[in-house]
């Protein structure tokens, strides 16, 4: 099954078993979303439960908050990740801290988006924003790697008595991986690659570029160990910590840009909790701090590759 | 239009059977709540910017009147009046103003957000279009959930020039969403007269233009304000969509507690206003009409008073919050 349709299963099955379940977005019902991937569901759920709603991302998400708070679970879709800036006030003021604000109201809703860049869709239609939600308490924040978490997460997710964003990658929605039905809990990173060398922590779609470059250093002798970080809050420091421990060098690599990213926090997280274990700076291949350029070569120069990361793991072990 | 001013109330046309004194005593209450929060906001004892909605009592006495337990409300930071017309606590209210243990949000919250689940209230706002869509999404809720079940929405004449609301407004209209708009129009968007905030001042108009059903009326009266919602709230019980309500009101204190609200406005236009608040023109009423006495008037305002008292003295005992608290509660 692919990503993005392991998506949609996990969707269908949610959709089954809590009538409380909606789905709202652009385009996602007569059209089946930009990448098709609710393709079918408002033929199974009807216009009562798949809501096509007007370009309006603030008014929709804030309306999903609305419906959150009063028994429906609302799985709203952003078209692209990017589009999610028009709404920072409903997301970031209002839905992140409802729970806070109230003194303990359940927000049951996810927020579905897709970024990502290596496609030539350029500086605003590109972005991997996590780092802004991840700075405002409030959300917990995903972003699988493969078939398999999509659906087990995206389950967990919509599960999840509070607000989750979940962030899908353009790049993966026609990876295939076989799927476990069980879900995956949201707060739980997984060793994707076990190794001893360095220790590599990543997510999404550049998770995917760290395994092939984890796989050509192997050919080399150099064995590193790829970590999964999947949900990037709550944060799994604990298999961080293990992680580090055992190989006493760390990499991070993220494709959005580095200064104030997840790789700066995390690397300062684990210099705070971890300094006497490291044996080197810990060093990030993250997106590059301007714009998304549009002409090719200057986009993929300015992302994570397989090069660059095998190029910076060289260095970490340096 | 704006309000009737000075001008003698109409008998109801359809003779509801309400409590007219009940009505007193709501805005009687609401008034001396906020001259309590002024009051303790000038000794320090409250904290931060408060923004009273004096002159404006009818609103949310009349509209709450109109609504049912649970129905759901969003308002923006001048809200007061709804969260205690909705039928919140007025100990746990001023508790939660006052930042103390026993507030609605255990003085997480404070004045600009009060919730109040039980009572239907999804939250006072900080941003002033930013519960629009809270109370749009409740309305979504009850129509896919087929639950006789409304949402209102309160708001100024400033916050139809959000974007959100504009957004909110358009879906309403195309999902016929069982919502009530209700727009305070007291003149001034902050500091800045309507005619310096929008090309179009009719909102009626503007709202109308989006396929809303529009409604203006004064108010200043409570009857009026109740009737008309009460009106809204059966349409939207049916089926037949939201309601734009632009309620003609004034605004007699500032927009916070340090402004004294006359730099902008004149003063005769304030005086105006003041002499013939809400209160004092229903008081006038009830006695001419013959549905109360001064006595019973008076009676009134002192009940108000004793109310208010001892909500406040419930606030007061209540103890600050355990510091430690602070960092639970981010998520359920």
């Amino acid at each position: 099954m692919t990503y993005g349709q392991a998506v949609k299963s996990a969707i269908a099955e949610e959709m089954r078993r809590d009538p409380r379940v909606v789905l709202m977005g652009e385009d996602i019902g007569h059209h089946g979303g930009m990448f098709q991937v609710t393709k079918g569901l408002f033929e199974e759920f009807g216009e009562d439960r798949i809501i096509d709603t007007p370009i309006s991302e603030s008014g929709f998400i804030g309306m999903a908050l609305g419906a959150a708070l009063t028994g429906l679970k609302p799985v709203v879709e952003i078209m692209f990740f990017d589009f999610s800036l028009v709404a920072m006030d409903q997301i970031l003021n209002q839905l992140a801290k409802t729970t806070y604000m109230s003194g303990g109201l359940s927000v049951p809703l996810v927020i579905r988006t897709q970024g990502g860049g290596y496609k030539g869709a350029a500086a605003q239609h590109s972005q991997m924003l996590e780092s802004l939600f991840l700075h405002v308490p409030g959300l917990k924040v995903v972003a699988p790697s493969s078939a398999s978490d999509a659906a087990g997460l995206l389950k967990a997710a919509i599960r999840d008595p509070n607000p989750v964003l979940f962030i899908e990658h353009n790049q993966l929605y026609a990876k295939e991986s076989d799927i476990d039905a069980t879900e995956i809990p949201l707060g739980k990173a997984a060793v994707k690659r076990s190794g001893s060398q360095a220790s590599i922590f990543s997510y999404s779609f550049s998770l995917t570029l760290c395994l092939e470059a984890a796989e050509q250093l192997a050919k080399e002798g150099i064995d590193v160990e790829v970590v999964d970080m999947r949900t990037l809050n709550p944060l799994d420091f604990g298999t961080v910590e293990k992680s580090v421990k055992k190989t006493h060098r760390a990499l991070i690599v993220h494709e959005s840009a580095a200064r104030c990213g997840f790789g700066a926090d995390l690397a300062a997280q684990i210099q705070e909790k971890l300094f006497d274990e490291l044996d080197g700076p810990i060093l990030r291949v993250t997106g590059a701090d301007h714009p998304l350029p549009f002409a090719k070569d200057m986009e993929f120069a300015s992302l994570p590759t397989v090069d660059k990361i095998i190029a910076k793991v060289k260095e970490v072990l340096a | 239009m704006s309000a009737r001013r000075g001008q003698a109330l109409k008998e109801p046309s359809q003779k509801p059977t309400l409590d007219y004194l009940a009505i007193h005593l709501n805005m009687l209450k609401l008034a001396k709540f906020e001259d309590s929060l002024l009051e303790y906001s000038k000794q320090g004892i409250l904290r931060g910017s408060l923004h009273l909605g004096q002159g404006q009592e009818a609103c949310p006495v009349g509209a709450c009147l109109a609504l049912r337990k649970t129905d759901n409300l969003t308002m923006t930071y001048r809200g007061h009046g709804y969260a205690l017309a909705k039928g919140c606590d007025l100990g746990r209210m001023a508790a939660e103003i006052l930042g103390r243990k026993d507030g609605l949000s255990g003085g997480k919250g404070g004045k600009m957000h009060l919730f109040d689940i039980d009572n239907g209230l999804l939250g006072a706002n900080g941003i002033v279009a930013g519960g629009i869509p809270t109370a749009a999404g409740a309305a979504l809720s009850a129509k896919v959930l087929k639950e006789n079940r409304v949402a209102l929405t309160a708001f100024g004449d400033g916050t139809v020039n959000q974007g959100v609301a504009q957004e909110c407004f358009n879906m309403a209209a195309l999902f016929k969403l069982p919502l009530i708009l209700f727009c305070e129009n007291n003149l001034y968007a902050e500091m800045t007269p309507l005619s310096r905030s929008s090309g179009n001042t009719d909102l009626c108009n503007r709202m109308a233009a989006i396929g809303l059903k529009t409604i203006r009326i004064d108010g200043n009266d409570p009857l009026e304000v109740y009737e008309t919602v009460a009106q809204a709230r059966k349409r939207a019980a049916v089926g037949e969509g939201a309601t734009f309500i632009e309620a003609m009101t004034y605004r007699t204190s500032g927009h916070y507690q340090l402004d004294p609200g006359t730099s902008y406005r004149p003063k005769e236009e304030v005086e105006e206003w003041r002499s013939n608040s809400p209160i004092t023109r229903f008081a006038k009423w009830l006695v001419s009409s013959k549905h109360a006495t001064p006595d019973q008037i008076k009676k009134l305002e002192n009940q108000a008073d004793k109310e208010v008292k001892k909500g406040f003295e419930f606030a007061l005992a209540s103890p600050a919050p355990d510091v430690q608290e602070a960092s639970e509660g981010v998520f359920v």
